[in-house]
């Protein structure tokens, strides 16, 4: 009676953790089969013809230049505009801030910010912004919409960065006559530096692949942007247009790799520099 | 008070920095220094950074108002208009014909949310429990990597995946044209893995170490640990982990108007093509005007109130959960 | 207490004999966590250029009346002091005080090293750097004499640019020490400086605080009742006689006589060892 039981626990034991092992191979899957699919489909367009000349003809043969272009500085500008605001912000939440309503409610606030989904960000792009503040369809119209849905993440990243700085480390500098922010700004934020770094650039490649908040904010527009006040069309727009409209679909491909060529760099990047960092403080 | 003053700062020297020989061949009256008084520029400096920093970290909330100004000035008429119990519990979304029901959209985004958390929801928790419980220190570096990656590829990418190749298949092995509630389910499925697994994963490294020993100690096996004592003891983290794997499922728009199929009805079957709240703003928008537009943003406003319902939920859960221990 | 100990007697080989005036007064002092009364009624003088030990079993209070000397409690919210302390008889909690340009007067040593993330060279020339010295040759000659001082500069004089925290324990503890040292400090107060490193370390911080005491007044709690004896010329017994209750000073006094011929049972009880 008694080994049955012990039987049936072994057995159920393994069981179990066949499914579990089968849940984290499903997902390595997923992944896996996506990137091949994506790869193999998608590396025989990559040319540097594709990647620097400019679309032409009704079904965009050609290149996608002017949609790099148009990521890349709508990407970096909504970094620049809410890298330093988030950082502060984190700063606070981090350093400064007592616990109580204001603060709850921030962080009610930054949740609430985080949770909202793109295609809202996206029509508040277009009320705000384009329409109510004149800006049009532009750049800036888009990164300031996207800092909105980046703001968030890069608080929670930079605030986890800077409460991972041991109090030990402060002590030290309280206690050698250094005052709050000459703390905060030579010691707290230099170590948290690495991990900040990681967050912000993770925060980059998400801002990269958004689709919903720019196609209504900077339009669909092939431009290459050179004032924030220009249009443009990013490369997931432009996937996407393609993809449903059906037209040429080898250059959907290509820019479906390249993108995600572009978000894996960010993300392995990212990796590194946490990985090498660990090691230098270990 | 000592009158020696460092020549280059300014500073007064404190006394220990004389001579100690000629300290102790004569010895002086020490420094009766007094306490430096918080110097107004130093006071006024910090105070200036602190509210700074104030300001920046109010920029969240200044966001989240600005949100429900715009998008709630724009899309607020409707309401007015058609009435919110109209406009919520209407059947009929035909903005041509002046008809602005979205409870067909509702029960879509509902349908289409449940789905992938029946098949994401158990895939994530297991991978999380996989990665904290189970996997050697070299299967981890893989698996983790692999739901970090996840959570970077655009949904635009996951869209497109399932447009080329997981409609076809699903088009060939069913029949009909692969567009449907089972081929969004499938990708949403895999775009709520990270979100759910992440945290999952956290909130079970928080169990402490003690109870698992204490329950391996008692006999139990590797299983018996993680059913009976692990997932409960994280319970609540895993509750929210769930919850916002919801968000991002009824948030989700671009992956999911690839593979919808975009049918204005409630779809009759898992195979037919159909219309969420997010989907049908990124369909109509193009070309709406008047109330058709203003509609659409009251769309917005709907999903908008869903999300903040979500991390309201969240809060609620988290607070509950630290009463209850 | 102080009454007890007129300032011109010195222990023998207590240091410089040209003055042991009060560098710290401390009077009637309580302090609290929020509502929680964690010490009571402490007056005590601490004599300039000597060491002081505090001692006491762990939880007695002993570290929280060490950060009351220099403010580093006002970094903890909801702590409050009552009480009056003055240093060099300017009241260390007056108004307008400034901590920041106290902590650069009194500086700290804590239990666990903690050198900053950056190179050997850099956590030294921090503090000096923080008020205002720029100058690259003054920075060398500051770094030099401090590392000298805090008797680890032969150690890690070939390799100042590379990470504080790749030294030893005991090392980084002794780079903490010159840090403090950089800045010139008249008093420096030692969270058990020692609970966490090598023998060797302790030998070399045990020296230095003799060599140091000259010039700069000492404060160090220890859990270590014999390193209290080998190093300090004054000692003070703190207790926490009720859990719940405030812990307060029981017995003050020159080290040698604390150790002899205690005065409170309870002093003597717990340096022979019969509780803590």
């Amino acid at each position: 009676m008694q080994s049955r039981e012990r039987m049936n626990k072994r057995a159920t034991n393994a069981v179990a953790l066949t499914v579990i092992w089968m849940a984290a191979i499903a997902t390595v899957a997923a992944l896996g089969t996506i990137l091949v699919y994506v790869f193999v489909n998608g590396i025989g367009q990559i040319t540097p013809s594709f990647i620097f000349t400019w679309p032409h003809g009704v079904n965009m043969e050609g290149g996608i230049w002017p949609t790099i272009q148009a990521t890349v500085y709508v990407t970096g500008l909504s970094m620049l505009i809410t890298t330093p605001i988030a950082v502060l912000a984190a700063v606070y939440l981090a350093e400064y801030a007592v616990q109580g309503r204001l603060v709850s409610t921030i962080r009610f606030a930054a949740d609430s910010l985080a949770s909202v989904p793109s295609i809202v960000m996206g029509l508040f792009g277009l009320a705000a912004f384009v329409e109510g503040m004149g800006m049009r369809l532009s750049v800036l119209a888009a990164a300031l919409a996207l800092s909105f849905l980046l703001l968030p993440i890069i608080v929670r990243t930079t605030e986890e960065a800077i409460r991972a700085v041991p109090k030990y480390i402060r002590w030290g500098s309280y206690g050698l006559g250094a005052s709050k922010w000459q703390t905060v700004s030579r010691i707290v934020l230099p170590s948290a530096m690495p991990r900040i770094t990681t967050g912000v650039i993770l925060a980059a490649g998400r801002a990269m692949g958004e689709t919903a908040v720019v196609i209504y904010t900077m339009g669909t527009m092939i431009n290459g942007p050179v004032s924030p006040l220009d249009p443009g069309r990013t490369m997931p727009v432009h996937l996407m247009l393609m993809a449903q409209e059906g037209i040429n679909m080898p250059g959907a491909y290509g820019t479906a790799l390249l993108l995600v060529l572009l978000v894996l760099g960010f993300n392995l990047t990212a990796r590194y520099i946490g990985r090498r960092n660990r090691r230098m403080q270990g | 008070m000592s009158d020696s003053r460092d020549p280059r700062t300014g500073e007064p020297i404190p006394e220990m920095c004389a001579d100690p020989k000629s300290a102790e061949n004569s010895p002086r009256p020490p420094a009766r220094q007094a306490l430096m008084t918080i110097s107004k520029a130093t006071y006024f400096k910090e105070a200036a950074l602190k509210n700074l920093f104030l300001v920046c970290a109010c920029v969240a909330v200044a966001g989240v108002a600005l949100i429900f100004l715009f998008v709630g000035l724009e899309g607020w008429p409707i309401f007015a208009k058609v009435g919110v119990f109209n406009f919520l519990g209407g059947l009929k979304w035909y903005p041509t014909k002046q008809f602005f029901g979205i409870l067909t959209l509702i029960v879509n985004s509902m349908l289409a949310m449940i789905g992938a958390l029946a098949i994401g929801g158990p895939l994530a928790v297991g991978t999380a429990v996989f990665l904290s419980e189970v996997a050697s220190p070299r299967m981890r570096e893989i698996v983790r990597p692999a739901v970090e990656l996840l959570a970077g590829i655009p949904s635009v990418v996951y869209g497109f995946f399932g447009l080329v190749m997981l409609r076809p298949i699903v088009a060939h092995v069913f029949g009909g044209l692969g567009f449907g509630l089972f081929t969004v389910w499938l990708i949403l499925a895999v775009m709520i893995v990270p979100t759910i697994a992440t945290l999952t994963e956290d909130a079970l490294r928080s169990v402490p170490d003690g109870i698992r020993e204490a329950s391996y100690a008692m006999g139990a096996t590797k299983w018996q640990t993680i059913w009976r004592v692990l997932l409960p003891a994280a319970k609540i983290g895993i509750i929210d982990a769930i919850i916002l794997g919801m968000g991002r499922a009824i948030g989700e728009t671009m992956a999911v108007v690839m593979v919808a199929g975009n049918a204005r009805v409630i779809p009759d079957g898992i195979f037919k093509p159909f219309l969420t709240l997010t989907t049908v703003i990124v369909l109509d928008m193009p070309y709406a005007a008047g109330d058709h537009r203003t509609a659409l943003f009251g769309v917005a406003i709907v999903l908008f109130i869903i999300s903040m319902l979500f991390v309201a939920a969240i809060r609620v859960i988290s607070r509950f959960g630290k009463e209850m221990s | 207490m102080s009454d007890k100990l007129p300032s011109h007697v010195v222990t023998p080989g207590a240091g410089p004999a040209y003055d042991h005036g009060d560098k710290f007064k401390v009077e009637k002092l309580d302090f609290f966590y929020g509502g929680f009364n964690a010490l009571t009624d402490i007056s005590v003088s601490i004599k300039r250029h000597a060491v002081t030990a505090f001692i006491g079993p762990s939880g007695c209070g002993k570290s929280t009346f060490l950060r009351c000397l220099n403010r580093m409690n006002d970094l903890i919210p909801g702590t409050r002091v009552e009480g009056r302390i003055t240093l060099d008889d300017h009241d260390v909690y007056g108004s307008g005080v400034d901590p920041v340009d106290l902590r650069r007067r009194v500086g700290m040593i804590f239990q666990q090293p903690n050198p900053f993330p950056m190179s050997i060279y850099d956590n030294v020339a921090y503090g000096p750097k923080l008020h205002g010295v720029r100058k690259k040759s003054e920075l060398d000659a500051i770094v030099e004499e401090s590392l000298k001082r805090a008797n680890v500069w032969k150690e890690v004089k070939d390799i100042l640019s590379r990470g504080g925290l790749t030294l030893s324990g005991g090392q980084q503890q002794r780079l903490c020490i010159a840090r403090v040292l950089a800045v010139e400090p008249e008093v420096l107060l030692m969270d058990e400086p020692c609970s966490a490193i090598d023998p060797t370390s302790v030998q070399k911080i045990e020296d230095l605080m003799a060599e140091l005491k000259d010039r700069i007044t000492i404060v160090i709690v220890t859990h270590n009742m014999q390193q209290a004896a080998r190093v300090s010329d004054y000692t003070a017994f703190f207790l926490q006689e009720v859990a719940g209750e405030p812990a307060h000073l029981v017995e003050y006094d020159r080290t040698a006589s604390l150790f002899t011929t205690p005065k409170d049972r309870r002093t003597e009880d717990y340096i022979t060892g019969r509780f803590g």
